[in-house]
């Protein structure tokens, strides 16, 4: 290995005067009472991160339940809970929280050059409202779990089932307020906290990405609380908003749902092509291929992901009028995300590329990211969809963007910023094993699924016909790959918080106001307040290009 | 049934895999494209490598830029008009389409043949004409999916949804709720036999003798009552049913609504709904009081009436 490839601990750099937000206070009150926007992501951190091992938890017993056609492992309402589980917590606790509210609260008030976020109570209460729902899921799951699947599909969910419903449906309500707030606090703060000369172009393609996903947070997640709510009065008070004996009609809660849940998909996927765009440009060394192409891309995405949920309705029996204009749409939602796709794999053109575990797992999602979007494609088609709907292809499809796209660039992310973070260096070997691990893991658990479900294994079955095993036993091999990946990061970065080299202020060397300031930043994050003078990744001399491998920004953005 | 191999065993299943196939092969050059050059890239523009960086020619910031964006608009308007145009080819069924009534509920499937002849889990059809299923649920929403077709439709509990297809070939496929209902979602599987137009004429024929569909429904019709105010000579004067379905009725709110499957049974069970023009609306609800099963044959009975010459 390189040593250029490893971020190097610099001597040089001096010791900051104050300490820094790590150090400035030790007592339990000092962080669950903080207001400190870089304290508040680390609460998040540790709570999505227990979220997402109880949804890995629940994955690995459907998968072990899978691996034979009538396994009795477990019963079908176990199943039927666990799948539900597994959604619900993935879903709302983990991957709508994930990167907005660790990496975007951490690094949104850096970036731009702000002490903190707008509004910095707000930010905690958001949090606190996350536990909220928290304790009203895991409540549920203690009582017994729920059986709807994570979608909440009427009348099911709201005359049929017996299972705690209303806990599980409460906990999603409260947390949709921790989301909205989480929005409302990144819009303002966008708007307002910007340094001098930060102007809207000079903002980090993150920034850029975090902005865009909070817009869609505040717009749509209303719609799901409101939906939720017409639930639980449905099946306590006996409203018939969904019942059809009394001309209500539960198809009004699929559009309601996919209203709010189609965006949502778009909340989970802009921030990772924020982290991707950093990531990518400060390992080739290079300046975005086509920033303002990016920005007006993330920003159509934003808007025209509104106007798309029908396309999850193509079999539900609404007008197959409709079903045109949704399949036309979502033709043309696709547009920007390919838009993106090829300025990265632009941005790597005459770069000097490094390949530290960032960038391999930003190059992981590059290739995931791209099957996943393609294969949307797919079902944008309507015959098409009415063939592999509701099958292991949509399974397929969206774990391919979720958890290929979205996870990876959120380990991409943590490792790249992990430095800012903590103050550490992880180990280098380690990371890039597991970011191999988890790219192959993925693919050997998910790839078959395409195949399931193209040969018309339905989703959600407990037991299934002995001809589709071979393809079930591949996917669940592939997962325990998976599973090992994921579990190495949480032994290597827990190890490197005690034992990991102490990093310098720049470790990548890379442009952006956050590594301007020490690791890890003081509680106000700069010493004397930034000024920005220069375009974004700036590189090197546009007229130039990159020359020299390793070669420092141009003209740092320096804190004066 | 293999691992390996679906049947393709309708006219939609032929067209669905043209699509599919193109599909496929457009994105994976597509993909093949964007791997070779994220790779290619990668090896050549490697830190420290000899390649030749410089600067960026102007052409390439721009005209790429806004090449691929109009490529890739307009590869995916092409690829919209395509595909939507097969698909309303397919999905206009023909009026002389061959009718079977299907009602779902947790967790079977319960079929009703224009013969009167009924199944479970069991659905019969002809091979080379067009068929179309007309489906309700009696409690949730379940999807009647069949891959060897590559068609599927949610049936829901309320009104009628409907799903056409045209068998090519004779053989058992297998039949499979989509949709997730509850507990046994996954046991809530059967079959769809495809026989040849004589077999399946034998294959009624062999069935035990018993009334049609329509003729189920006259029985129903009788029953309920409904022939106090809708027969012949009665005193309340109620809307005539002979020569219904298919028209359109003119509504006392004002406007016209075409007398379909579901208008009729909507007549039946939220007679509020729809109050036709000239008449008082004192039509009780027969919600509960009649099943989905019985309203498919009533249904079926009502279509059937024509005026006498």
């Amino acid at each position: 290995m390189r040593d250029t490839e490893t971020p190097q601990a610099a001597p040089e750099t001096p010791k900051p005067a104050k300490p820094s937000y790590l150090a400035d206070g030790h007592t339990v009150a000092s962080w669950i009472f903080t207001t400190d926007h870089k304290r508040i992501a680390i609460l998040y951190a540790l709570s999505i991160t227990v979220f997402f091992f109880i949804g890995g938890a629940a994955a690995t017993l459907i998968r072990i339940q899978l691996f034979t056609p009538h396994n009795t492992f477990l019963t079908a309402g176990q199943y039927n809970r666990l799948f539900t589980l597994h959604g619900v917590v993935m879903v709302w606790f983990f991957l709508v929280p994930s990167i907005p509210t660790t990496l975007g609260n951490f690094l949104l008030p850096l970036m731009i050059g702000a002490k903190d976020v707008a509004l910095p109570k707000i930010n905690l209460l958001s949090w606190w409202l996350y536990l909220g729902g928290a304790v009203l899921t895991i409540v549920c799951l203690v009582c017994g779990g729920v059986d709807t699947g994570w979608t909440f599909y009427t009348p099911y969910s709201t005359l049929y089932s017996n299972s705690c419903v209303l806990l599980a449906a409460a906990g999603v309500f409260v947390v949709g307020f921790s989301s909205i707030l989480t929005g409302v606090n990144f819009i303002a703060t966008t708007h307002m906290l910007r340094a001098p000369g930060m102007t809207w172009f000079r903002l980090p393609l993150f920034v850029w990405a975090i902005y865009a996903t909070s817009i869609v947070m505040v717009l749509a997640t209303p719609v799901l609380a409101m939906s939720l709510l017409l639930v639980m009065a449905e099946r306590v008070f006996g409203l018939p908003v969904f019942d059809p004996r009394f001309g209500g009609d539960p198809l009004l809660f699929q559009h309601l749902f996919w209203f709010y849940s189609h965006p949502a998909v778009y909340i989970m996927v802009l921030p990772a092509m924020g982290v991707i765009s950093e990531v990518i440009a400060s390992e080739a060394r290079r300046r975005v291929f086509g920033y303002q192409a990016m920005v007006y891309a993330m920003v159509s995405i934003a808007i025209i992901g509104f106007m798309v949920w029908g396309h999850h309705m193509f079999v539900s029996g609404q007008s197959p009028y409709a079903s045109v204009v949704f399949s036309f749409l979502s033709f043309i939602v696709a547009v920007p995300s390919a838009i993106k796709v090829f300025n990265w794999t632009a941005t790597l053109y005459r770069g000097q590329i490094r390949f530290a575990a960032p960038m391999l797992y930003a190059l992981g999602f590059l290739g995931l990211f791209t099957v996943g979007g393609l294969t949307g494609l797919f079902l944008a088609v309507v015959p098409i969809d009415v063939a592999v709907h509701d099958t292991y292809f949509v399974i397929a499809h969206f774990h391919y963007i979720m958890v290929g796209g979205t996870v990876s660039a959120f380990f991409a992310g943590l490792h790249y910023w992990w430095p800012k973070i903590t103050g550490r260096l992880y180990p280098e070997w380690w990371a890039k094993f597991a970011a191999i691990g988890m790219f192959l893991g993925f693919n050997f658990t998910f790839f078959p699924q395409f195949i399931l479900g193209y040969l018309g294994m339905p989703r959600r079955y407990h037991q299934y016909p002995a001809q589709f095993q071979i393809w079930n036993v591949l996917s669940s091999s592939g997962a325990v790959v998976l599973a090992a990946a994921y579990l190495l990061p949480l032994v290597y970065l827990m190890w490197s918080l005690f034992a990991g080299r102490r990093a310098n202020a720049n470790p990548w060397d890379a442009t952006g106001l956050e590594w301007t300031t020490a690791s890890p930043p003081i509680r106000d994050n700069f010493e004397t307040p930034p000024r920005v003078e220069t375009a974004p990744y700036d590189y090197h001399d546009p007229d130039i290009g990159p020359t020299q491998p390793n070669q420092p920004p141009r003209q740092p953005q320096a804190a004066e | 049934m293999n691992a390996f191999y679906l049947p393709q065993a309708s006219t939609q299943a032929q067209a669905e895999d043209r699509i599919f196939l193109t599909l496929l092969v457009l994105s994976g050059a597509v993909l093949l494209l964007v791997l070779a050059l994220v790779v290619g890239f990668s090896i050549r523009y490697r830190a420290g490598s000899k390649a030749r960086r410089g600067p960026l020619p102007a052409w390439v910031s721009h005209e790429v830029e806004i090449g691929w964006t109009v490529a890739t608009l307009f590869l995916f308007l092409f690829l919209f008009w395509w595909t939507i145009s097969a698909q309303l080819r397919l999905q206009i069924p023909p009026a002389n389409a061959f009718e079977i009534h299907v009602v779902a509920k947790q967790w079977m499937w319960k079929v009703q043949q224009p013969s009167g002849v009924r199944e479970i889990d069991t659905l019969h059809a002809p091979a080379g004409i067009p068929v179309k299923l007309v489906m309700t649920s009696q409690d949730v929403i379940h999807s009647f999916a069949v891959p060897a077709f590559r068609l599927k439709q949610d049936v829901l509990p309320g009104r009628y949804t409907e799903m056409s297809f045209q068998a090519t070939q004779p053989g058992t496929y297998q039949l499979f709720c989509d949709q997730y209902c509850g507990l046994d979602h996954s046991r809530m599987t059967g079959q769809v036999v495809i026989l040849s137009p004589a077999d399946y004429a034998r294959w009624v024929a062999a069935q035990p003798e018993g009334d049609s569909l329509a003729a189920q429904g006259e029985a129903i019709f009788a029953s309920s009552g409904c022939g106090g105010c809708h027969g012949q000579g009665a005193a309340v004067h109620a809307p005539p049913l002979e020569d219904l379905y298919g028209s359109d009725v003119p509504l006392a709110g004002g406007g016209f609504v075409r007398a379909d499957e579901g208008y009729i049974r909507d007549a039946i069970l939220q007679p509020r709904k729809n109050i036709p023009a000239g008449y008082e609306p004192v039509m009780p609800s027969f919600q509960g009081a009649l099943s989905e099963d019985q309203l498919v044959p009533l249904v079926a009975y009502i279509k059937s009436l024509k005026a006498k010459p």
